[in-house]
């Protein structure tokens, strides 16, 4: 049991699109029983299957909360594994908009405009949310997981730019 | 054999005995020690009715130590033997400490935590921590009337990994059973949110006398999930202090003042800023050693002015933790104020603003930390069989590894729920290379040189192979007390290596042992009698458990033939602990634990069914 897959184990099915509160309410209920909490005097071996298993819980919740995680998981299940740094060859497009981005961090790090970070961040999150629109089609319907795969790779791109801008922001506040 | 027991009529003949467990907020200015009595958590107070034991620590040319209120009446007359705050150097070296040129200590640097030189010897602030720790667990055990099975003690949620084995440390240096470390505002939240019944996502702010934390909840019917953490471990009530300090230094313009004097002007500036919360102005007079007078008085518009990067500074943890949990203002149903600090009006205003709603500050907040800590106590030494309430928390700081040219490879990211382990698989570089030495690390910034270094250790004995065909898998495990430890393991031939972090104080594992022996109750007890009644206590917990286990689940999990197994590992033990050998009991013991090995798994996986049963579930393709 403590190697079924992540969706079974919330009694989910194996989907990008998942009802979160669902996740939410399994993933409370679950370590409320397996929490170490719970074993805080009970024998050395209970404690041991306590760990595990809250530890194993924790993993699964945090790749199935985060979109990026489930769906690089979803394509794992699938047999696609996604190799990051093997530089995955990106539409020239993209990478201009990468740059661009990027270069606007930089100059409202330098000018210390706040504004233009949260401003960047909002449409970086527009961005985000309308690629992960796409991958719920193209995993969930279309099940066209070449496709879906080069998207992950896209929504990876887009995190780091956001990390930078949070970067940014937080030394900009301080 | 226990004798049975008759109960008075209307008792009924309690089949557990009720446990002493205690929660101790171990505070960089206060602490306090409280425990669960009927049904509530209540603060111990000492035999003069006080609740708060100042974090000082005294010691004396005769070899005495002197904690609390009389410490702290001495602090200015013996500066260098007085140790106030020592929480703040908790897993620290001499360069973390950015004051220390206003400190009156003589300070000795050490690998890995400072140590300070007494007029006793050279103390370790683990033994410091550990005299205030000793003074709490007499109180409780006094006001308790019997030995405490078990404490909780907290620590600011941003403490890192060396912050967090010191205090552990600490408790074990005075006796206590740890049953588990217990981040400070989630304590709070704890005692707020079942005193309140509150449902949604609180922000605990935390300001006390040496450290800032700030900590998003989400309290769903007695689930407590921190969101997100983040704060600042040398951030409080003492920079405030240490701004009217200075703001007294410039206005009298003095010249540099003995380590007595400077620690009087403290004193003074933490008594006016303290006015000042109820207050328009301060007057702050004293008397310096060479009969210069000081008096002046500080407007609370100049104190506002003196601090307003201070409390802008609190804010900058806050706007991240918010980040971090992807959440906005509007999101947050209310904020908790914790921490004495918090009493400032400019902190409250600030927090007022940010928030765009007034902070709670309905509850005490020099004791709601103790209070929640002796709520989670009580409950894990199994006095109340609580399915209502559990704290889901995270571990504040990113943990990682060094890798070449000095980056850190985050294997564990901040913010991510604890218990957790992480693997990460890493090679050789060199032909023929043996030996792999591993950097553990913590902090968010890219270089290792702007991270906290938390360990190093070597794999040795990897056979030699071409560069890159060796595969070392390097594991990071954290518990539920937010400790690390770290293991590594090279794949195609299984040699392994294993730390648990920890930081050096100067004092080895032997040394430890040793002043354990030494600082007994029991002073008469030798170490066999320890060993064998430890030995027995344990074992009558272990027969405990497992009776309650076979009762609840024998008969459906298990066979007759294991089920045989298990009572006979059983009867085994029972019959050692009729004998006074503590090693028998202890092999007895071992062999139960192993016996009910597939017995615990069985009983793990069928709680688990059960819990998702409870659910409407989806249809489950496994
Ligand atoms: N009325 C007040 N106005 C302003 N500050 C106050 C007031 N009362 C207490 N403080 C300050 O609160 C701080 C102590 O708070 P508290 O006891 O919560 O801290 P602590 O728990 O010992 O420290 P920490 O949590 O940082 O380890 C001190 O700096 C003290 O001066
Ligand atoms: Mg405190």
């Amino acid at each position: 049991m403590l190697q079924q897959n992540h969706f079974a184990l919330f009694g989910l099915k194996p989907a990008f699109e998942i009802d979160t509160a669902r996740l939410d309410q399994a993933y409370r209920k679950l370590q409320a029983e397996v929490h170490p909490d719970r074993y805080a005097t009970a024998t050395a071996q209970e404690k041991l299957q306590s760990l595990a298993w809250a530890t194993r819980i924790n993993e699964a919740y945090q790749t199935l909360k985060n979109p990026l995680l489930r769906a690089r998981y979803l394509l794992q299940l699938h047999g696609f594994e996604i190799h990051e740094g093997a530089n995955t060859a990106m539409p020239a497009e993209f990478l201009m908009q990468q740059m661009e981005w990027r270069e606007a961090i930089e100059d409202a790090r330098h000018t210390r405009n706040l504004n233009t970070l949260v401003a960047l961040n909002r449409e970086l999150e527009h961005e985000m949310e309308a690629l992960k629109h796409a991958l719920g089609t193209a995993l969930d319907v279309r099940g066209d997981y070449a496709s879906a795969a080069e998207m992950v790779c896209k929504l990876r791109f887009l995190e780091k730019v956001r990390d930078e801008i949070e970067l940014a922001l937080e030394d900009l506040e301080q | 054999m226990a004798l049975l027991q008759i109960s008075e009529p209307g008792q009924s003949a309690a089949p557990h005995q009720h446990k002493l467990a205690i929660g101790i907020d171990l505070g960089t200015t206060h602490s306090l020690v409280a425990t669960v009595r009927s049904g509530m958590s209540v603060v111990l107070n000492d035999e003069m009715g006080r609740a708060l034991l100042p974090s000082v620590v005294r010691f004396c040319a005769d070899g005495s130590v002197v904690v609390g209120h009389d410490a702290q009446a001495a602090q200015a007359l013996d500066p260098q033997n007085t140790i106030v705050s020592v929480k703040r150097f908790m897993g620290r070296g001499l360069k973390d400490i950015a004051d220390i040129a206003h400190l009156p200590y003589r300070f000795v640097d050490a690998p890995g935590m400072l140590q300070i030189n007494t007029i006793t010897g050279i103390k370790s602030p683990v033994e410091v921590s550990a005299e205030i720790l000793k003074v709490l667990k007499r109180r409780a055990e006094k006001s308790l009337g019997g030995e405490i099975t078990g404490a909780v003690i907290t620590v600011p949620a941003y403490f890192d990994d060396a912050q967090r084995q010191a205090t552990k440390d600490a408790a074990r240096l005075a006796g206590l059973n740890v049953l588990r470390l217990l981040n400070e505002p989630t304590a709070a939240a704890i005692a707020y949110g079942l005193d309140n019944a509150a449902e949604g996502i609180y922000v605990v702010y935390d300001l006390g006398g040496g450290t800032f934390d700030v900590s998003i909840l989400r309290l769903t019917r007695g689930v407590f999930e921190v969101l997100a953490t983040s704060g600042d471990s040398a951030l409080g009530g003492d920079d405030f202090d240490r701004r009217i300090y200075c703001w007294i230094l410039e206005q009298a313009q003095l010249p540099p003042l003995s380590a007595e004097d400077n620690r009087l002007l403290l004193t003074k500036a933490r008594e006016a800023k303290e006015w000042l919360s109820e207050h328009h102005e301060a007057r702050i007079t004293c008397v310096l050693s060479h009969g210069r007078v000081i008096d002046l008085t500080l407007t609370a518009a100049t104190f506002n002015e003196l601090t307003a990067t201070l409390v802008a500074k609190t804010m900058t943890p806050v706007r991240k933790a918010l980040r971090d949990a992807r959440l906005d203002v509007t999101d947050i149903k209310g904020v908790v104020m914790v921490g004495g600090a918090t009493r400032m009006p400019q902190i409250r205003h600030a927090v007022a603003e940010f928030f765009g709603s007034e902070p709670l500050t309905n509850l005490d907040p020099d004791k709601v930390v103790a209070l929640g800590a002796a709520i989670q106590a009580n409950i894990l030494v199994g006095n109340k069989n609580d399915d209502e309430l559990l704290l889901l928390d995270v571990v504040p700081l990113s943990l990682g590894l060094e890798t070449m040219g000095g980056l850190i490879e985050k294997i564990i990211p901040r913010n991510s729920p604890i218990p957790i382990a992480r693997a990460q698989d890493f090679t050789t570089f060199k032909d023929g290379q043996t030996a792999m030495s591993i950097h553990v690390v913590q902090g968010e910034r890219e270089l290792v040189s702007d991270c906290r270094s938390l360990a190093r250790f070597e794999l040795r004995g990897i056979p030699p192979m071409a560069a890159g065909a060796a595969r070392v898998r390097v594991t990071f495990q954290v518990d539920a007390d937010g400790l690390l430890s770290v293991s590594a393991r090279e794949l195609t031939s299984g040699v392994e290596a294993h730390v648990t972090v920890k930081p050096s104080y100067g004092l080895s594992e032997e040394q430890i042992a040793d002043m354990l022996r030494a600082s007994f109750a029991h002073a008469d007890e030798d170490k066999q009698a320890r060993a064998l009644r430890e030995a027995q206590v344990e074992a009558n917990r272990l027969l405990e458990t497992v009776a309650a286990a076979l009762k609840a689940d024998g008969d459906s999990l298990l066979s007759t033939e294991e089920r045989a197994r298990i009572e006979a590992a059983v009867s085994n033990l029972r019959q050692a602990l009729t004998r006074d050998d503590a090693n028998a009991i202890r092999r007895e013991i071992a062999a139960l634990n192993q016996a009910t090995e597939a017995f615990a798994a069985r009983r793990m996986d069928m709680s688990i069914r059960k819990a998702l049963a409870g659910h409407k579930l989806e249809e489950i393709d496994s």
